[in-house]
C-alpha cells in the first residue's frame, strides 16, 4: 500500500553519480554563481572584523543579543564563513567538473575536419546559387586557406568552419578562474601580513616581536621572515593650503638587509611600497606622537618618550593615553593633540589645519588603577578612569609643564609616526596571470563567432552558412566569400 | 590660472546643461508628436515626416552637449593639473560624458534616437546632482589617489559604466514595450520604435561587448590596491560591489548564451545587474565606509 510509485533503487554509486550530474550541470552552476553574488552583499552593509573590528565591537556593546545571533550566523566575517566557503567551493566543483570534459572534448574537436557538406544545402540559412563556370571549387579553397578556415573537401564539395578559439577562451577563461582561487588559497596558507607603528628615529627589526599586530598563513614558517634592519629617518607630509587635504606623504627609510653590512637608503610612498625579496612593505596611516616626561614628586624621571596619538579627523585632532604604571599611585593621562590649535564654542579645542603650525597637548591627570593587570585587553589609545580621580586639566604649549598634585609631566615636542604593513603574498602572482589569462580568454570567447560555410560545385554552385550562437555578420562574410570565388573564377576562365 | 579654467569648467558644463535641456524639450517633442494622428489612422498611413525634423535637431543639440561636456570635463582636468577623477562631483560628470558618448557611439550603428529622450533626461539629473549638491573646489589628489592607475582603472570603470546603463536603458524600454504588446498593440508613438527581439538582442550586445572591459576594470583595481594597500582584495565595500555587478552581469551572459533565456526574464536580470553598478555608485560612495571614499564629501 504505501509503494504506490516505484523509484527506481540508486545504489551509492548511482546516487553519486546522480549528484554529481546535478551539480555539474549549467543550471545549477548558474544558481551557485547568483547565489555567490547574493551571499556577497551582508559583506558589505554589515561591519567586518577583517576591515573594521571597531564598528563590530560597537555593534556587539549597542545591541548585544542581536549582534551574539549575527555572530553565530559570521555575519561579522561573511567572506571567511562556511556558508560563503561552502558557495564557492561547490561553484568552482561544478567549473570544474563541467570544464575538464569540454576541455578534453574540445581538444579532440580541435583535430578532427569538420562534417561533411548536408546533402540539401538550400533548406541551409544564407542559401545562394548560381550557374557554375568550373574553377569555383578552387576558388573557394584558396579563400578558405587565406583565411584560415579548417576545410573538409568530399565529393565536389568543402565544409569549411571557423572560429575555434570561441570556446578555446571561453574554456580559458574558466580554468584562469581556477588559477586565481589557487592563488589567493596560496596566499591565505602561505603568507604574512602584520602592521608596525613606529615613530620618526625608531629602528624596526623584522621579528615577530616588533610588530603591533601579526598574521600569519596556517602554513607560513616563523624563521621565513625576511631578515632586515630598517630606521625611519623621516617623514614629510604635505598638504594643501586650500583644502586642508593630504598632497604628499613621502617616507625616508636606511635599511640593512639580511647579513649585509652596508646601509641602503630608500624612499616609500603610498603607491609605490618598498619590496625586500618577497616581502613588501607599505606605507599606510600616520599620525602625531607628542612627547612628554613625566616626573614623579621628586623630580625622577617615571616615563619619557614619544605616544603614538590616533588621528579623528581630516585636520588631525588626535587622541591618545599616557600611562603610567610604575608611579605610586598609578597615573594615567587621557589626552588630545591638536597640529594647529584654535578655539571652537562648542568643542572645546580643535584643530584647523593638519600641519603641526602651533601645536597644543590637552591633558587630563588622573590618579588611581590604571586596571593593567585585570587581564581584559585595553586600548593603548583610551583609559578606563572608573577606578581613579581627575588630578586636573591643561593645555600645554611645547616646552611647558604641568604640575599636578605628585608629579609633572613636559610636553617635549612631537614627532610623526607612520604605520607600516609588511606584507608576504605568495599567491598574487597566479592570481595575476589568471587574471591576465581570463581577461584574454573572455575577449577570444566573446568576440570570435563560430561559423560554418559550405560550397558544392556542380551544375550550380550552392552556398550555405551556419553561424552557431546566432553570431551576426555571416551573411556579410558570405557575400565577401561568394564575391572573391566569382571574380576568382571568372579570372581564372 | 588654474582658477580661469576651473570657472571655464563650471560655465562649459552649465552651458552643456543648458544644451542637453533644449535637446530634451526636442526629444520630448518627437516622442509626443510622434505621428501625425489622422481620424483613420492604420500603421500604414502613419507619417513620420515631422518627426524626422525634430529628432534630427534633437540628435544635434545632443552632440552639442557633448562636446560642451566634454571641454568643460577636459577643462576641470587642466584645472587641476591631473585626471578629473579626483571626487565624486569629477565623477559624476566623466561619467554623464561617458552615458550620452556611449549613447552617441552606439548611434552610428543603431537607430536609437526614440532613446533620447531617456538619455538627456538622465544625463541632466546626473550634472544637475554633480553641480548642486557634489560641486567641490578643483584640487590636487590625495596621495593614494596618485598613480598611473588612476587614469586606467576610472577609466575603465566610467566607460563600463556608460554602457550598462545604456544596456539598462534599453532593457527598459524593452520591459515597457512589452507590457504595452501584451495588453494590445503599441500606441501610435511606440510604432516606430525596433521589435522586441532588436531590442532584446542590442541590450545583450552591450553588455556582452563591455563586459571584458569591466573585468579589466576590477583587475586593474585589484593591481592598484596591491600597490597602495597592500592587498589586491580586501572586499571593501566598493570592491564586493563591483564583485556583485561581476557576478550578476555574468550570469546574465550564461542566462543568455547556456540556458537560452531571452525577453523579459534577461531584461530583469540586466535591470537588476546595472542596479547594482548604480548603488556601488551612489550608495558607497556617499554612505559606505571603506577605503574607497574619495567623494569628497
Amino acid at each position: 500500500m504505501t509503494n504506490d510509485v516505484q523509484l527506481p533503487e540508486l545504489d551509492s554509486v548511482g546516487l553519486l553519480r546522480y549528484g554529481w550530474r546535478q551539480l555539474t550541470s549549467m543550471r545549477t552552476a548558474l544558481i551557485l554563481l547568483m547565489l555567490l553574488g547574493i551571499a556577497a552583499i551582508p559583506g558589505s552593509l554589515v561591519p567586518q572584523r577583517t576591515q573594521n573590528p571597531m564598528a563590530v565591537s560597537a555593534a556587539f556593546k549597542g545591541s548585544p543579543e542581536l549582534s551574539q545571533w549575527m555572530d553565530r550566523l559570521s555575519l561579522f566575517d561573511v567572506y571567511g564563513s562556511p556558508w560563503f566557503s561552502a558557495i564557492y567551493i561547490l561553484l568552482f566543483i561544478s567549473l570544474i567538473g563541467c570544464v575538464l570534459p569540454r576541455t578534453f572534448e574540445h581538444f579532440h574537436a580541435a583535430r578532427a575536419l569538420p562534417p561533411a557538406t548536408p546533402k540539401n544545402l538550400n533548406r541551409m540559412e544564407f542559401y545562394s546559387s548560381w550557374p557554375a563556370t568550373g574553377n569555383e571549387l578552387e576558388a573557394a579553397r584558396k579563400w578558405f586557406k587565406t583565411n584560415r578556415f579548417r576545410i573538409l573537401e568530399k565529393d565536389g564539395s568543402i565544409s569549411a568552419e571557423k572560429g575555434f578559439l570561441r570556446e578555446t577562451g571561453n574554456l580559458f577563461f574558466h580554468l584562469a578562474l581556477i588559477l586565481i582561487l589557487l592563488g589567493i588559497s596560496l596566499s591565505s596558507l602561505f603568507g604574512m601580513r602584520g602592521d608596525a607603528i613606529l615613530n620618526v628615529g625608531e629602528r624596526f627589526v623584522n621579528t615577530p616581536t616588533s610588530y603591533d599586530s601579526l598574521a600569519y598563513g596556517k602554513l607560513f614558517k616563523d624563521g621565513k621572515l625576511e631578515s632586515f634592519i630598517l630606521n625611519i629617518d623621516n617623514f614629510d607630509a604635505k598638504y594643501n593650503i586650500v583644502t586642508n587635504a593630504p598632497e604628499d606623504y613621502t617616507l625616508s627609510i636606511s635599511l640593512r638587509r639580511g647579513n649585509l653590512e652596508n646601509i641602503e637608503k630608500h624612499l616609500i610612498k603610498v603607491n609605490s611600497p618598498l619590496a625586500i625579496g618577497n616581502t613588501k612593505i607599505y606605507l599606510q596611516a600616520n599620525g602625531y606622537s607628542p612627547v612628554v616626561t613625566v616626573r614623579d614628586s621628586k623630580g625622577n624621571v617615571a616615563m619619557q618618550g614619544p605616544i603614538p596619538f590616533l588621528s579623528q579627523d581630516g585636520n588631525l585632532r588626535s587622541i591618545g593615553a599616557i600611562k603610567v604604571p610604575d608611579a605610586d599611585p598609578q597615573v594615567g593621562f587621557v589626552g588630545s593633540f591638536v597640529p594647529t590649535y584654535a578655539r571652537s564654542n562648542g568643542n572645546g579645542a580643535i584643530s584647523v589645519f593638519p600641519q603641526a603650525l602651533d601645536p597644543r597637548l590637552l591633558l587630563a591627570a588622573w590618579s588611581g588603577d590604571l586596571g593593567l593587570d585585570s587581564g581584559t585587553p585595553q586600548s593603548v589609545y583610551r583609559i578606563d578612569t572608573s577606578s581613579m580621580s581627575q588630578l586636573g586639566l591643561k593645555s600645554l604649549k611645547p616646552g611647558e609643564v604641568f604640575i599636578y598634585p605628585g608629579g609633572s609631566i613636559t610636553f617635549e615636542g612631537y614627532v610623526q609616526w607612520v604605520n607600516l604593513q609588511i606584507v608576504n603574498d605568495p599567491g598574487k602572482n597566479f592570481a595575476l596571470l589568471g587574471a591576465i589569462v581570463a581577461i584574454l580568454g573572455l575577449l577570444a570567447s566573446l568576440f570570435t563567432r563560430r561559423r560554418r560555410i559550405w560550397i558544392r560545385v556542380g551544375d550550380v554552385v550552392e552556398v550555405a552558412g551556419l553561424a552557431k550562437n546566432a553570431a551576426p555578420g555571416l551573411e556579410q562574410e558570405l557575400k565577401v566569400f561568394i564575391e572573391a570565388v566569382k571574380s576568382e573564377a571568372k579570372g581564372e576562365k | 590660472m588654474s582658477r580661469t579654467w576651473a570657472y571655464l569648467s563650471n560655465y562649459l558644463i552649465y552651458s552643456s546643461m543648458a544644451v542637453y535641456t533644449l535637446s530634451f524639450f526636442a526629444h520630448a517633442v518627437e516622442t509626443a508628436w510622434a505621428v501625425k494622428i489622422t481620424k483613420v489612422s492604420t500603421d500604414k498611413n502613419l507619417d513620420y515626416k515631422r518627426t524626422e525634423k525634430v529628432a534630427r535637431i534633437a540628435t544635434a543639440m545632443m552632440i552639442l552637449g557633448f562636446i560642451l561636456l566634454f571641454a568643460g570635463v577636459i577643462a576641470r582636468g587642466i584645472s587641476a593639473g591631473r585626471v578629473p577623477w579626483g571626487n565624486m562631483y569629477e565623477f559624476s560628470i566623466t561619467g554623464a560624458l561617458a552615458f550620452s558618448g556611449a549613447y552617441l557611439v552606439a548611434l552610428r550603428k543603431h537607430d536609437l534616437r526614440w532613446l533620447g529622450l531617456l538619455v538627456s533626461i538622465a544625463v541632466l539629473l546626473t550634472l544637475g546632482t554633480a553641480v548642486a549638491v557634489l560641486y567641490r573646489p578643483s584640487a590636487p589628489l590625495v596621495p593614494a589617489l596618485k598613480s598611473t592607475w588612476l587614469v586606467i582603472h576610472v577609466s575603465a570603470a566610467i566607460i563600463s559604466g556608460g554602457v550598462f546603463l545604456l544596456a539598462n536603458a534599453v532593457a527598459a524600454a524593452y520591459l515597457y514595450l512589452d507590457s504595452m504588446e501584451s495588453k494590445g498593440e503599441r500606441s501610435h508613438w511606440a510604432k516606430r520604435l525596433p521589435s522586441l527581439e532588436y531590442l532584446d538582442q542590442l541590450s545583450y550586445r552591450l553588455v556582452a561587448f563591455v563586459f571584458p572591459l569591466w573585468t579589466f576594470a576590477v583587475i586593474a583595481g585589484a593591481i592598484w590596491a596591491e600597490s597602495a594597500w597592500g592587498r589586491y582584495w580586501g572586499w571593501d565595500p566598493k570592491e564586493t560591489w563591483a564583485f556583485i555587478t561581476w557576478v550578476a552581469y555574468a550570469a546574465y551572459l550564461h542566462a543568455r548564451v547556456t540556458i537560452g533565456w531571452r525577453g523579459r526574464r534577461a531584461a530583469w536580470l540586466c535591470l537588476f545587474a546595472g542596479s547594482t553598478f548604480l548603488f556601488n555608485y551612489v550608495y558607497v560612495n556617499i554612505w559606505g565606509t571603506g577605503k574607497h571614499t574619495y567623494s569628497g564629501l
